[in-house]
Protein backbone atom coordinates (compact mmCIF):
# COMPACT_ATOMS: atom_id res chain seq x y z
CA UNK A 1 0.00 0.00 0.00
CA UNK A 2 1.10 3.55 -0.71
CA UNK A 3 -0.11 6.30 1.57
CA UNK A 4 0.18 10.03 0.98
CA UNK A 5 -0.11 12.25 4.03
CA UNK A 6 -0.68 15.96 3.64
CA UNK A 7 1.55 16.35 0.58
CA UNK A 8 2.13 19.96 -0.40
CA UNK A 9 4.12 21.18 -3.36
CA UNK A 10 4.62 24.70 -4.68
CA UNK A 11 6.44 26.11 -7.69
CA UNK A 12 7.31 29.69 -6.78
CA UNK A 13 4.12 31.34 -5.57
CA UNK A 14 1.88 28.72 -7.12
CA UNK A 15 0.79 25.94 -4.78
CA UNK A 16 -0.01 22.92 -6.96
CA UNK A 17 -0.63 20.32 -4.27
CA UNK A 18 -2.54 21.68 -1.29
CA UNK A 19 -2.37 18.83 1.16
CA UNK A 20 -2.98 15.50 -0.57
CA UNK A 21 -4.21 12.73 1.70
CA UNK A 22 -5.00 9.38 0.12
CA UNK A 23 -4.19 5.66 0.07
CA UNK A 24 -3.46 3.40 -2.90
CA UNK A 25 -4.34 -0.14 -2.01
CA UNK A 26 -2.31 -3.28 -2.65
CA UNK A 27 -3.48 -5.66 -5.37
CA UNK A 28 -5.78 -3.01 -6.82
CA UNK A 29 -5.70 -0.73 -9.81
CA UNK A 30 -5.95 2.74 -8.28
CA UNK A 31 -6.85 5.43 -10.80
CA UNK A 32 -6.02 9.09 -10.28
CA UNK A 33 -8.23 11.31 -12.37
CA UNK A 34 -8.70 15.05 -12.70
CA UNK A 35 -8.61 17.95 -15.11
CA UNK A 36 -5.38 19.10 -16.72
CA UNK A 37 -3.43 21.16 -14.20
CA UNK A 38 -5.14 19.56 -11.20
CA UNK A 39 -1.79 18.24 -9.97
CA UNK A 40 -1.93 14.55 -11.00
CA UNK A 41 1.54 14.43 -12.56
CA UNK A 42 3.11 16.52 -9.80
CA UNK A 43 1.54 14.20 -7.22
CA UNK A 44 2.96 11.15 -9.00
CA UNK A 45 6.41 12.72 -9.30
CA UNK A 46 6.34 13.56 -5.58
CA UNK A 47 5.27 9.99 -4.81
CA UNK A 48 8.12 8.36 -6.75
CA UNK A 49 10.69 10.95 -5.66
CA UNK A 50 11.25 12.75 -8.97
CA UNK A 51 10.10 15.90 -7.16
CA UNK A 52 10.54 16.73 -3.50
CA UNK A 53 7.30 17.76 -1.75
CA UNK A 54 7.52 20.90 0.39
CA UNK A 55 5.90 19.01 3.24
CA UNK A 56 4.06 15.78 3.96
CA UNK A 57 4.91 12.09 3.90
CA UNK A 58 4.89 9.32 1.30
CA UNK A 59 4.68 5.89 2.90
CA UNK A 60 5.47 2.70 0.97
CA UNK A 61 4.00 -0.09 3.11
CA UNK A 62 4.63 2.04 6.16
CA UNK A 63 8.17 3.09 5.15
CA UNK A 64 8.51 6.87 5.07
CA UNK A 65 10.04 7.52 1.64
CA UNK A 66 10.31 11.28 2.18
CA UNK A 67 12.64 10.99 5.17
CA UNK A 68 14.88 8.27 3.65
CA UNK A 69 18.54 8.74 2.72
CA UNK A 70 19.51 8.48 -0.95
CA UNK A 71 20.75 4.93 -0.39
CA UNK A 72 17.51 3.85 1.27
CA UNK A 73 15.46 5.49 -1.48
CA UNK A 74 17.45 3.61 -4.07
CA UNK A 75 16.39 0.32 -2.47
CA UNK A 76 12.71 1.33 -2.54
CA UNK A 77 13.02 2.47 -6.15
CA UNK A 78 14.08 -1.03 -7.13
CA UNK A 79 10.59 -2.07 -6.03
CA UNK A 80 8.95 0.53 -8.28
CA UNK A 81 8.08 0.09 -11.95
CA UNK A 82 6.86 2.97 -14.04
CA UNK A 83 5.20 3.25 -17.41
CA UNK A 84 5.66 6.74 -18.79
CA UNK A 85 3.25 8.69 -20.97
CA UNK A 86 5.66 8.58 -23.92
CA UNK A 87 6.98 5.12 -22.91
CA UNK A 88 10.47 6.60 -22.25
CA UNK A 89 12.22 3.64 -23.84
CA UNK A 90 15.96 4.04 -24.31
CA UNK A 91 16.09 4.70 -28.03
CA UNK A 92 19.64 3.43 -28.51
CA UNK A 93 18.66 -0.01 -27.15
CA UNK A 94 16.57 -2.79 -28.67
CA UNK A 95 13.37 -4.06 -27.06
CA UNK A 96 15.23 -6.89 -25.32
CA UNK A 97 18.02 -4.57 -24.13
CA UNK A 98 15.48 -2.12 -22.71
CA UNK A 99 13.87 -4.88 -20.65
CA UNK A 100 17.24 -6.32 -19.68
CA UNK A 101 18.64 -2.97 -18.53
CA UNK A 102 17.26 -2.89 -14.94
CA UNK A 103 18.14 -6.58 -14.53
CA UNK A 104 21.72 -5.91 -15.62
CA UNK A 105 22.06 -2.96 -13.28
CA UNK A 106 20.55 -4.39 -10.12
CA UNK A 107 19.43 -8.01 -10.21
CA UNK A 108 22.78 -9.80 -9.93
CA UNK A 109 21.30 -12.54 -12.16
CA UNK A 110 23.41 -14.70 -14.43
CA UNK A 111 23.30 -14.05 -18.19
CA UNK A 112 21.05 -17.07 -18.82
CA UNK A 113 18.65 -16.11 -16.02
CA UNK A 114 18.43 -12.62 -17.41
CA UNK A 115 17.72 -13.96 -20.91
CA UNK A 116 14.97 -16.14 -19.49
CA UNK A 117 13.41 -13.25 -17.55
CA UNK A 118 13.52 -11.02 -20.62
CA UNK A 119 11.77 -13.74 -22.67
CA UNK A 120 9.12 -14.13 -19.95
CA UNK A 121 8.43 -10.40 -19.88
CA UNK A 122 8.31 -10.16 -23.67
CA UNK A 123 5.91 -13.07 -23.97
CA UNK A 124 3.80 -11.66 -21.09
CA UNK A 125 3.15 -8.50 -23.11
CA UNK A 126 2.76 -10.58 -26.30
CA UNK A 127 5.68 -9.12 -28.19
CA UNK A 128 7.59 -12.29 -28.99
CA UNK A 129 9.51 -11.76 -32.22
CA UNK A 130 10.14 -8.05 -31.57
CA UNK A 131 13.16 -8.59 -29.31
CA UNK A 132 15.68 -7.11 -31.72
CA UNK A 133 13.64 -4.16 -32.90
CA UNK A 134 14.49 -0.60 -31.89
CA UNK A 135 11.77 1.51 -30.19
CA UNK A 136 11.57 3.69 -33.32
CA UNK A 137 10.46 0.63 -35.30
CA UNK A 138 7.47 -0.01 -33.01
CA UNK A 139 3.93 1.40 -32.98
CA UNK A 140 2.73 3.48 -30.01
CA UNK A 141 0.85 0.52 -28.52
CA UNK A 142 3.86 -1.78 -28.87
CA UNK A 143 6.08 0.83 -27.21
CA UNK A 144 3.65 0.97 -24.28
CA UNK A 145 3.79 -2.81 -24.00
CA UNK A 146 7.59 -2.75 -23.97
CA UNK A 147 7.35 -0.05 -21.30
CA UNK A 148 5.15 -2.37 -19.22
CA UNK A 149 7.53 -5.29 -19.79
CA UNK A 150 10.48 -3.16 -18.62
CA UNK A 151 8.49 -1.92 -15.62
CA UNK A 152 7.66 -5.47 -14.46
CA UNK A 153 11.04 -7.03 -15.23
CA UNK A 154 12.27 -6.60 -11.65
CA UNK A 155 9.01 -7.96 -10.15
CA UNK A 156 8.06 -4.61 -8.66
CA UNK A 157 5.73 -4.17 -5.71
CA UNK A 158 4.47 -0.84 -7.00
CA UNK A 159 3.54 0.08 -10.56
CA UNK A 160 2.89 3.64 -11.74
CA UNK A 161 1.34 4.30 -15.14
CA UNK A 162 1.24 7.87 -16.41
CA UNK A 163 -1.54 8.21 -18.98
CA UNK A 164 -0.99 4.73 -20.43
CA UNK A 165 -3.59 5.26 -23.15
CA UNK A 166 -2.62 8.67 -24.44
CA UNK A 167 -2.19 8.64 -28.21
CA UNK A 168 -3.60 5.13 -28.62
CA UNK A 169 -6.63 4.02 -30.59
CA UNK A 170 -9.58 2.70 -28.51
CA UNK A 171 -8.86 -0.97 -29.28
CA UNK A 172 -5.18 -0.74 -28.35
CA UNK A 173 -6.15 1.26 -25.27
CA UNK A 174 -8.33 -1.65 -24.14
CA UNK A 175 -5.42 -4.08 -24.67
CA UNK A 176 -3.16 -1.90 -22.51
CA UNK A 177 -5.85 -1.51 -19.81
CA UNK A 178 -6.40 -5.27 -19.68
CA UNK A 179 -2.68 -5.87 -19.46
CA UNK A 180 -2.35 -3.46 -16.52
CA UNK A 181 -5.29 -5.08 -14.71
CA UNK A 182 -4.05 -8.62 -15.34
CA UNK A 183 -0.48 -7.85 -14.26
CA UNK A 184 -1.70 -6.08 -11.11
CA UNK A 185 -3.70 -9.14 -10.05
CA UNK A 186 -0.98 -11.58 -11.13
CA UNK A 187 1.84 -9.87 -9.23
CA UNK A 188 -0.31 -8.52 -6.37
CA UNK A 189 1.10 -5.06 -6.97
CA UNK A 190 -0.07 -1.66 -5.83
CA UNK A 191 -0.85 -0.01 -9.16
CA UNK A 192 -1.44 3.71 -9.62
CA UNK A 193 -2.76 4.84 -13.00
CA UNK A 194 -3.08 8.47 -14.01
CA UNK A 195 -5.67 8.92 -16.70
CA UNK A 196 -8.12 11.27 -18.39
CA UNK A 197 -9.74 8.47 -20.30
CA UNK A 198 -13.14 7.82 -18.69
CA UNK A 199 -13.54 4.62 -20.67
CA UNK A 200 -10.39 3.24 -19.02
CA UNK A 201 -11.45 4.54 -15.62
CA UNK A 202 -14.77 2.70 -15.82
CA UNK A 203 -13.33 -0.48 -17.31
CA UNK A 204 -10.06 -0.92 -15.45
CA UNK A 205 -10.18 0.85 -12.08
CA UNK A 206 -10.76 -0.66 -8.66
CA UNK A 207 -10.47 2.61 -6.77
CA UNK A 208 -10.68 6.16 -8.04
CA UNK A 209 -9.02 9.28 -6.62
CA UNK A 210 -10.33 12.52 -8.09
CA UNK A 211 -8.00 15.49 -7.85
CA UNK A 212 -9.40 18.99 -8.02
CA UNK A 213 -7.42 22.19 -7.45
CA UNK A 214 -4.55 20.35 -5.77
CA UNK A 215 -6.64 18.29 -3.37
CA UNK A 216 -8.32 14.89 -3.41
CA UNK A 217 -11.92 16.04 -3.92
CA UNK A 218 -13.34 12.52 -4.02
CA UNK A 219 -12.01 8.99 -3.48
CA UNK A 220 -13.86 5.74 -3.57
CA UNK A 221 -14.62 2.47 -5.32
CA UNK A 222 -15.33 2.30 -9.03
CA UNK A 223 -18.95 1.28 -8.41
CA UNK A 224 -19.56 4.36 -6.24
CA UNK A 225 -18.30 6.92 -8.75
CA UNK A 226 -21.37 6.94 -10.99
CA UNK A 227 -23.72 7.49 -8.08
CA UNK A 228 -21.61 10.11 -6.33
CA UNK A 229 -23.28 13.40 -5.46
CA UNK A 230 -19.96 15.30 -5.64
CA UNK A 231 -20.66 18.15 -8.04
CA UNK A 232 -17.03 18.65 -9.13
CA UNK A 233 -16.63 14.92 -9.77
CA UNK A 234 -19.87 14.75 -11.78
CA UNK A 235 -18.82 17.78 -13.84
CA UNK A 236 -15.62 15.95 -14.74
CA UNK A 237 -17.08 12.47 -15.27
CA UNK A 238 -20.06 13.61 -17.35
CA UNK A 239 -18.22 16.25 -19.36
CA UNK A 240 -18.45 14.27 -22.59
CA UNK A 241 -21.69 13.70 -24.51
CA UNK A 242 -21.04 9.97 -24.48
CA UNK A 243 -20.94 9.90 -20.69
CA UNK A 244 -24.05 12.11 -20.51
CA UNK A 245 -25.88 9.66 -22.76
CA UNK A 246 -24.67 6.77 -20.64
CA UNK A 247 -25.96 8.49 -17.51
CA UNK A 248 -29.32 9.08 -19.15
CA UNK A 249 -29.51 5.42 -20.21
CA UNK A 250 -28.64 4.28 -16.68
CA UNK A 251 -31.38 6.47 -15.23
CA UNK B 1 22.10 35.94 -9.10
CA UNK B 2 21.63 33.76 -12.19
CA UNK B 3 25.38 33.08 -12.40
CA UNK B 4 25.50 32.04 -8.73
CA UNK B 5 22.50 29.76 -9.31
CA UNK B 6 24.25 28.05 -12.24
CA UNK B 7 27.55 27.70 -10.36
CA UNK B 8 25.70 26.11 -7.45
CA UNK B 9 23.69 23.76 -9.66
CA UNK B 10 26.77 22.86 -11.72
CA UNK B 11 28.66 22.00 -8.49
CA UNK B 12 25.81 19.77 -7.29
CA UNK B 13 25.62 18.18 -10.74
CA UNK B 14 29.35 17.41 -10.80
CA UNK B 15 29.12 15.98 -7.28
CA UNK B 16 26.49 13.52 -8.54
CA UNK B 17 28.50 12.75 -11.68
CA UNK B 18 31.65 11.93 -9.75
CA UNK B 19 30.18 9.09 -7.72
CA UNK B 20 31.25 5.47 -8.06
CA UNK B 21 29.61 3.83 -11.12
CA UNK B 22 26.85 1.34 -10.29
CA UNK B 23 28.25 -1.35 -12.54
CA UNK B 24 31.87 -1.25 -13.73
CA UNK B 25 31.38 -3.58 -16.70
CA UNK B 26 28.62 -1.34 -18.05
CA UNK B 27 30.70 1.77 -17.32
CA UNK B 28 33.69 0.42 -19.29
CA UNK B 29 31.46 -0.30 -22.28
CA UNK B 30 30.01 3.18 -22.17
CA UNK B 31 33.47 4.80 -21.93
CA UNK B 32 34.64 2.88 -25.01
CA UNK B 33 31.49 3.83 -26.90
CA UNK B 34 31.91 7.50 -25.95
CA UNK B 35 35.60 7.38 -26.91
CA UNK B 36 34.43 6.36 -30.35
CA UNK B 37 31.85 9.16 -30.52
CA UNK B 38 34.06 11.90 -29.10
CA UNK B 39 37.44 10.79 -30.40
CA UNK B 40 37.30 8.59 -33.47
CA UNK B 41 34.33 10.38 -35.05
CA UNK B 42 36.11 13.73 -34.64
CA UNK B 43 39.24 12.62 -36.48
CA UNK B 44 37.90 13.88 -39.81
CA UNK B 45 37.28 17.46 -38.75
CA UNK B 46 40.54 17.64 -36.76
CA UNK B 47 42.48 16.31 -39.77
CA UNK B 48 40.89 18.85 -42.06
CA UNK B 49 41.47 21.77 -39.71
CA UNK B 50 45.03 20.91 -38.73
CA UNK B 51 46.11 20.21 -42.31
CA UNK B 52 44.83 23.52 -43.66
CA UNK B 53 45.87 25.57 -40.63
CA UNK B 54 49.43 24.24 -40.81
CA UNK B 55 49.56 24.94 -44.54
CA UNK B 56 48.09 28.44 -44.26
CA UNK B 57 50.35 29.28 -41.32
CA UNK B 58 53.35 28.26 -43.39
CA UNK B 59 52.36 30.46 -46.35
CA UNK B 60 51.48 33.45 -44.13
CA UNK B 61 54.78 33.28 -42.29
CA UNK B 62 56.66 32.88 -45.58
CA UNK B 63 54.95 36.07 -46.76
CA UNK B 64 56.42 37.94 -43.74
CA UNK B 65 59.89 36.42 -44.05
CA UNK B 66 62.22 38.64 -46.01
CA UNK B 67 65.59 40.31 -45.68
CA UNK B 68 67.26 39.65 -42.32
CA UNK B 69 64.59 37.19 -41.02
CA UNK B 70 65.95 33.66 -41.50
CA UNK B 71 63.89 31.15 -43.55
CA UNK B 72 63.84 28.64 -40.71
CA UNK B 73 61.45 31.08 -38.94
CA UNK B 74 58.69 29.53 -41.07
CA UNK B 75 59.05 26.10 -39.46
CA UNK B 76 59.58 27.68 -36.04
CA UNK B 77 56.37 29.77 -36.28
CA UNK B 78 54.27 26.87 -37.54
CA UNK B 79 55.53 24.66 -34.68
CA UNK B 80 55.00 27.27 -31.97
CA UNK B 81 51.54 28.24 -33.19
CA UNK B 82 50.36 24.65 -33.54
CA UNK B 83 51.75 23.57 -30.17
CA UNK B 84 51.00 26.63 -28.06
CA UNK B 85 47.65 27.83 -29.30
CA UNK B 86 45.99 26.33 -32.33
CA UNK B 87 45.86 22.68 -31.33
CA UNK B 88 45.27 22.97 -27.57
CA UNK B 89 42.77 25.86 -27.70
CA UNK B 90 41.11 26.03 -31.08
CA UNK B 91 40.66 22.28 -31.51
CA UNK B 92 38.69 22.00 -28.20
CA UNK B 93 36.62 25.05 -29.19
CA UNK B 94 35.78 23.47 -32.52
CA UNK B 95 35.05 20.18 -30.79
CA UNK B 96 32.75 22.08 -28.42
CA UNK B 97 30.72 22.86 -31.53
CA UNK B 98 30.66 19.29 -32.77
CA UNK B 99 30.88 17.09 -29.68
CA UNK B 100 29.42 19.58 -27.18
CA UNK B 101 26.25 20.16 -29.15
CA UNK B 102 25.94 16.42 -29.70
CA UNK B 103 26.23 15.72 -25.95
CA UNK B 104 23.75 18.48 -25.04
CA UNK B 105 21.17 17.45 -27.62
CA UNK B 106 21.48 13.77 -26.69
CA UNK B 107 20.97 14.44 -22.98
CA UNK B 108 18.33 17.11 -23.67
CA UNK B 109 16.32 14.68 -25.78
CA UNK B 110 16.62 12.02 -23.10
CA UNK B 111 15.36 14.57 -20.56
CA UNK B 112 12.32 15.75 -22.53
CA UNK B 113 11.35 12.19 -23.51
CA UNK B 114 11.53 11.17 -19.81
CA UNK B 115 14.35 8.66 -20.40
CA UNK B 116 16.36 10.30 -17.60
CA UNK B 117 13.33 10.08 -15.30
CA UNK B 118 13.06 6.39 -16.23
CA UNK B 119 16.67 5.85 -15.12
CA UNK B 120 16.04 7.68 -11.84
CA UNK B 121 12.90 5.62 -11.14
CA UNK B 122 14.94 2.44 -11.59
CA UNK B 123 17.34 3.70 -8.92
CA UNK B 124 20.14 4.59 -11.35
CA UNK B 125 22.17 7.74 -10.67
CA UNK B 126 21.42 9.16 -14.12
CA UNK B 127 24.02 11.95 -13.98
CA UNK B 128 26.74 9.46 -13.13
CA UNK B 129 25.57 6.83 -15.62
CA UNK B 130 25.18 9.20 -18.56
CA UNK B 131 27.78 11.89 -17.97
CA UNK B 132 30.82 10.33 -16.30
CA UNK B 133 31.66 8.13 -19.35
CA UNK B 134 31.53 11.23 -21.56
CA UNK B 135 33.88 13.18 -19.28
CA UNK B 136 36.35 10.30 -19.00
CA UNK B 137 36.22 9.64 -22.75
CA UNK B 138 36.77 13.34 -23.48
CA UNK B 139 39.66 13.46 -21.02
CA UNK B 140 41.30 10.47 -22.72
CA UNK B 141 40.66 11.21 -26.38
CA UNK B 142 40.82 15.00 -26.76
CA UNK B 143 44.52 15.19 -25.74
CA UNK B 144 45.21 12.47 -28.34
CA UNK B 145 43.36 14.49 -30.98
CA UNK B 146 45.37 17.56 -30.00
CA UNK B 147 48.71 15.73 -30.36
CA UNK B 148 47.49 14.38 -33.69
CA UNK B 149 46.54 17.92 -34.76
CA UNK B 150 49.96 19.31 -33.74
CA UNK B 151 51.79 16.64 -35.74
CA UNK B 152 49.58 16.99 -38.76
CA UNK B 153 49.74 20.80 -38.78
CA UNK B 154 53.54 20.81 -38.66
CA UNK B 155 53.70 18.08 -41.34
CA UNK B 156 51.30 19.86 -43.67
CA UNK B 157 53.34 23.05 -43.20
CA UNK B 158 56.42 21.13 -44.29
CA UNK B 159 54.67 19.72 -47.34
CA UNK B 160 53.41 23.14 -48.46
CA UNK B 161 56.81 24.74 -47.74
CA UNK B 162 58.54 22.24 -50.02
CA UNK B 163 55.85 22.08 -52.73
CA UNK B 164 55.56 25.88 -53.08
CA UNK B 165 59.30 26.39 -52.64
CA UNK B 166 58.97 28.95 -49.81
CA UNK B 167 61.42 26.99 -47.67
CA UNK B 168 63.77 24.09 -48.30
CA UNK B 169 63.12 21.04 -46.14
CA UNK B 170 66.41 21.48 -44.28
CA UNK B 171 65.47 25.02 -43.18
CA UNK B 172 61.97 23.97 -42.22
CA UNK B 173 63.39 21.08 -40.19
CA UNK B 174 65.84 23.42 -38.49
CA UNK B 175 62.90 25.72 -37.64
CA UNK B 176 60.78 23.00 -36.05
CA UNK B 177 63.69 21.69 -33.95
CA UNK B 178 65.40 24.91 -32.91
CA UNK B 179 64.94 26.09 -29.32
CA UNK B 180 62.38 23.36 -28.65
CA UNK B 181 61.11 23.40 -25.07
CA UNK B 182 59.40 20.23 -23.88
CA UNK B 183 57.57 22.37 -21.31
CA UNK B 184 55.56 23.94 -24.15
CA UNK B 185 54.01 20.53 -24.83
CA UNK B 186 53.32 20.01 -21.12
CA UNK B 187 51.66 23.45 -21.03
CA UNK B 188 49.59 22.57 -24.10
CA UNK B 189 48.54 19.20 -22.68
CA UNK B 190 47.59 20.73 -19.33
CA UNK B 191 45.38 23.26 -21.12
CA UNK B 192 43.87 20.54 -23.29
CA UNK B 193 42.93 18.37 -20.32
CA UNK B 194 41.24 21.31 -18.59
CA UNK B 195 39.40 22.27 -21.79
CA UNK B 196 38.28 18.67 -22.33
CA UNK B 197 36.76 18.64 -18.84
CA UNK B 198 35.13 22.02 -19.37
CA UNK B 199 33.69 21.12 -22.75
CA UNK B 200 32.24 17.73 -21.78
CA UNK B 201 30.93 18.77 -18.37
CA UNK B 202 29.45 22.15 -19.41
CA UNK B 203 27.72 20.57 -22.43
CA UNK B 204 26.41 17.74 -20.27
CA UNK B 205 25.18 20.23 -17.66
CA UNK B 206 23.15 22.16 -20.22
CA UNK B 207 21.73 19.03 -21.84
CA UNK B 208 20.91 17.33 -18.55
CA UNK B 209 18.99 20.35 -17.23
CA UNK B 210 16.88 20.88 -20.35
CA UNK B 211 13.25 21.68 -19.58
CA UNK B 212 10.43 21.72 -22.11
CA UNK B 213 10.40 20.31 -25.62
CA UNK B 214 12.25 20.14 -28.91
CA UNK B 215 12.88 23.90 -29.06
CA UNK B 216 14.45 23.81 -25.61
CA UNK B 217 16.75 20.96 -26.69
CA UNK B 218 18.00 23.20 -29.50
CA UNK B 219 18.44 26.06 -27.02
CA UNK B 220 20.41 23.84 -24.64
CA UNK B 221 22.60 22.72 -27.49
CA UNK B 222 23.39 26.32 -28.45
CA UNK B 223 24.03 27.28 -24.80
CA UNK B 224 26.37 24.29 -24.43
CA UNK B 225 28.53 25.47 -27.34
CA UNK B 226 28.50 29.15 -26.37
CA UNK B 227 29.25 28.65 -22.67
CA UNK B 228 31.88 25.99 -23.35
CA UNK B 229 33.66 28.39 -25.73
CA UNK B 230 33.45 31.29 -23.27
CA UNK B 231 34.75 29.24 -20.34
CA UNK B 232 37.53 27.75 -22.49
CA UNK B 233 38.66 31.25 -23.53
CA UNK B 234 38.64 32.54 -19.94
CA UNK B 235 40.47 29.44 -18.64
CA UNK B 236 42.95 29.81 -21.50
CA UNK B 237 43.90 33.28 -20.28
CA UNK B 238 44.12 32.20 -16.63
CA UNK B 239 46.12 29.02 -17.39
CA UNK B 240 48.53 30.87 -19.70
CA UNK B 241 49.19 33.46 -16.99
CA UNK B 242 49.76 30.72 -14.39
CA UNK B 243 51.74 28.25 -16.50
CA UNK B 244 53.96 30.47 -18.67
Amino acid sequence: MIELRNIRKSFGDQEVLKGINTKFEKGKVNFVIGRSGSGKSVMTKCTVGLLEPNSGQVLYDGRDFTSMTLKERKEVRKEIGMLFQGSALFDSMTVAENIRFPLMMFSGMSESDMDQRVSECISRVELTGSEHKLPSELSGGMQKRVGIARAISMNPKYLFCDEPNSGLDPQTAIVIDNLIVDITKEYGMTTVVISHDMNSVIEASDTIHFLHLGKVAWAGENADMMSSDSETLNDFVYASKLMQRMKATLK
Amino acid sequence: MRVIFHIGRYTMFIRNVLRRPEKWSMFRKLVVSEMNTIGVESMGIVTLLATFMGAVMCLQTAHQVSGWIPVYTIGFTVRQTMILEFSPTLVPIILAGKVGSNIASQLGTMRVTEQIDALEIMGVNSANYLVLPKIIAGFLTIPMLVVFSMTLGIASGALVAVLTGVSPMADYYQGITIDFKAYDVIYAMTKTCVFALVMTSVSSYHGYHTEGGALDVARSSTKAVVYSAIIIMISNLILTQILL
